[in-house]
């Protein structure tokens, strides 16, 4: 087959691409230009697309002999992806980065060009597998990817080639350096890839301005003040900067966000717990199910425990019970389904109660 | 494997490649006062020599540097310096809009961290400069020009300048023009006396000789500011150990493609115009930028350049190297990301027509089974990269 490599400079990617040429494929490595202004070096463990990140996917792509290209989807990623995760906190909901850039750019926009351009696949460094055509976790349960994956229709998963769903991320490091791979020993990418900062907060700031608002309990009464509903999430403990502590001293954490009236609601952890989450249209990543509802655990973050739910169909949205009440659903975050380690399917969050 | 890419660097001659071989073996340096440095001195002074008689220009007017870049910069900065410290008020540098990057960078730095002026000079929409746009700039305030630069041959689209009618409207004014010849010379009759430029670049690898090497030819009474001090090893204007492997091996190719020149700029032209005729039988609708008058006083013997409507160059591009076929999108990139070449948009065309667009560039070693491959390969790949960019 015709695999193009989607190779990042990281470690991941290179060994995928490498596994895709030992499996006799005829490989292309390309590196997707995210950035319209990429930095020259990367700052730590952050960031994925600068210069020094195209230099290391090309030196990997020199050792594996194989053609590399590098791909400007810059204005694409732009716009789907950055400017979609500053509306969505605009909005007071909590995006997922990683999915929109599954579901937009690297299965959608670099999909179709590589089939156009004469493609059988597309082959990337996540970890996930693919058995008989459906998607499952990978073996290595530390670094299963298949939740940011879930996004993915059936077509698009039948173009998509996950290398390393079978491996454990140490076999995988050691791999690279037996191939004599440099980027063996490259720290593993963390957050928000276009935020290397790291300071998301700050970073949407810059982009939204100071919008400063209160911060309430659930009867109204001010706790305190912020810069931008912005910089919260649902579930948040951490850098409320309270004035004024909880008469029972127990800490709160975030319930609610209201950017209209530019109000964060605060209160005690149990008045998280939720155990109806009512999302978006659906996206099935195998056959659409049969039974409704449909018996399933239920991931509501990357790297939530899930919970066993039944979900079903409502009004072309989807309804999900879960068994036993849980905290931090936050609207924006994206809902898996899975049935043991498969995955049947996605939606986004709208709200829980 | 067909190397259409010869604008980008064109294989080193087996006579230079010879002649730096040997050299590389041979101690000296050419400032060593020993037998071993004036060995080297000699070959240096005759490369200078036989580099000069090649373009008409005096031995004394020849500055060794490591390349076309480097020439550029010097010329641009080391002119700027010299007639802006002579003169405060001059600081307008006037350029091309269609100028390599190596002249425009460092005209735009001065600019924005020297207290220089940047004027840009329009191109017409066959990427050249008319005199009157030259004189119309300069007359804007004849005495806060510092220099003006022009290029001899365009490498994106292969436009051919009229220089020496460029320097008569600078010497007009006493304002030293400098032209990017670096595509010229070995291409086109190149004579730097006749130009009438105060300064001309060329370099090593475009014309057969090796990358790393090249000159600043520079008039005897044109005062340049130097950019590398040290040594004073070039005339004070360059200093540097003189690398004499790679200047006798610059001097033996000089020598040769000036020699040959008129002979292979027929037979590449015959070349390139059979390449233009055969892509438009393939692909009717692929429109040919730069000069169409195809003799060598319009545009490069060897440079063919298209736009492919609807298609995307780097796609074309990764799908002809598949095919073995080797090209350029000739637009400038620093991560490999493809830009809309700012000659083509100099040239009045839209984004989508300037990213749209490939370089396909002859060279000594050109034959006609790379036409052949080129026009097996291309229908097919204008098709698909069609197909994909209209997803």
């Amino acid at each position: 087959m015709k695999v193009l490599a989607a190779m990042s400079g990281g470690v991941d990617s290179a060994v995928a691409a490498a596994r895709a040429v030992d499996a006799g494929h005829d490989v292309t490595g390309v590196h997707l230009a995210l950035s319209p202004k990429p930095a020259s070096h990367r700052e730590g463990a952050r960031g994925c697309c600068s210069l020094e990140d195209s230099r290391d996917a090309r030196r990997a792509a020199d050792v594996l002999g194989i053609p590399f290209y590098v791909w400007d989807v810059a204005e694409r990623f732009t716009t789907d992806v950055v400017d979609d995760f500053v509306a969505e906190y605009a909005a007071g909901r909590t995006p997922n980065p990683c999915v929109r850039c599954n579901e937009r750019i690297k299965f959608a926009a670099v999909l179709d060009r590589a089939l156009a351009l004469g493609f059988d696949a597309v082959a990337t460094g996540h970890y996930a597998r693919i058995i008989g055509g459906g998607l499952h976790r990978a073996v290595d349960g530390e670094k299963d990817q298949s939740y940011v994956l879930a996004v993915l229709r059936p077509d698009q998963i039948a173009a998509a080639m996950f290398p390393l769903g079978e491996s454990r991320k140490t076999d995988v490091r050691a791999e690279a350096a037996r191939r004599g791979l440099a980027v063996a020993d490259k720290p593993d990418s963390h957050d928000i890839c276009f935020i290397p900062s790291g300071d998301t907060a700050g970073w949407l700031r810059s982009r939204l301005g100071d919008a400063p608002g209160e911060i309430v309990d659930e009867s109204g009464a001010v706790l305190g003040s912020h810069g931008g509903t912005y910089a919260f999430t649902v579930g948040q403990r951490r850098g409320l900067a309270l004035t004024r502590p909880a008469p029972d001293g127990r800490p709160r954490y975030v319930l609610s966000i209201s950017p209209v009236e530019r109000t964060v609601t605060v209160g005690p952890l149990e008045r998280l717990d939720v155990n109806r989450i009512e999302c978006g249209a659906p996206t099935w990543c195998g056959q659409e199910p049969v039974h409704d509802p449909i018996p399933a655990l239920a991931q509501v973050r990357a790297h939530a425990e899930p919970v066993q739910c039944r979900a079903r169909v409502l009004d072309g949205g989807l309804v999900v019970d879960l068994d036993d009440r849980i905290a931090g659903v936050a609207a924006g975050q994206t809902l898996v389904l899975y049935d043991g380690d498969r995955v049947i399917g996605s939606a986004t969050i709208e709200r829980a109660a | 494997m067909a190397y259409l890419d010869h604008a980008a660097t064109t294989p080193m001659r087996p006579e230079a490649v010879d002649r730096m071989a040997e050299l590389l073996g041979q101690v000296g340096n050419a400032s060593s006062l020993h037998a071993a440095g004036r060995r080297a001195r000699r070959i240096v002074e005759e490369s200078r020599e036989a580099v000069a008689a090649a373009i008409g220009a005096r031995p004394s007017e020849i500055v060794f540097t490591s390349g076309g870049t480097e020439s550029d910069n010097l010329a641009i900065k080391g002119l700027y310096w010299a007639r802006h410290n002579a003169d405060a008020r001059r600081r307008r540098i006037l350029v091309s809009a269609v100028e390599h990057h190596a002249v425009l960078d460092p005209a735009i730095w001065i600019a924005d961290h020297a207290g220089g002026e940047l004027v840009v000079l329009p191109v017409d929409s066959l990427g050249r400069t008319a005199p009157d746009a030259l004189r119309a700039a300069i007359e804007a305030a004849p005495d806060e020009v510092a220099v003006a630069s022009a290029m001899w041959a365009n490498n994106e689209v292969g436009t051919v300048a009229s220089v020496a009618e460029l320097a008569d409207v600078a010497a007009e004014y006493g304002v030293p023009l400098h032209t990017d010849a670096v595509q010229a010379v070995g291409s086109l009759p190149v004579d730097y006396a006749a130009s009438g430029a105060a300064a001309l670049t060329l370099t090593g690898h475009k014309l057969g000789g090796p990358v790393g090497v090249g000159a600043l030819v520079l008039g005897r009474d044109v005062e340049c500011a130097p950019l590398l001090h040290g040594g004073g090893q070039e005339r004070d204007v360059r200093s540097g150990t003189l690398d004499v492997p790679a200047i006798a091996a610059f001097a033996v190719a000089v020598e040769l493609a000036v020699k040959e020149q008129a002979q292979r700029a027929e037979f590449l032209i015959g070349l390139r115009d059979d390449l233009i005729r055969r892509v438009r039988e393939v692909v009717p609708d692929a429109q040919l930028n730069g000069d169409p008058a195809g003799g060598s006083e319009h545009r490069l013997p060897g440079n063919a350049h298209f736009s492919f409507p609807g298609c995307e160059g780097d796609a074309l591009l990764m799908l002809l190297d598949a095919q073995g076929i080797e090209c350029s999108t000739g637009s400038a990139c620093s991560a490999g990301v493809a830009r809309p070449s700012h000659v083509l948009l100099a040239m009045g065309q839209d984004e989508d027509r300037a990213k749209s667009s490939l370089r396909f560039s002859l060279g000594h070693s050109s034959t006609a089974a790379d036409v052949d491959a080129l026009i097996a390969a291309i229908g097919p790949a204008v098709e698909r990269a069609r197909t994909a960019a209209a997803r």
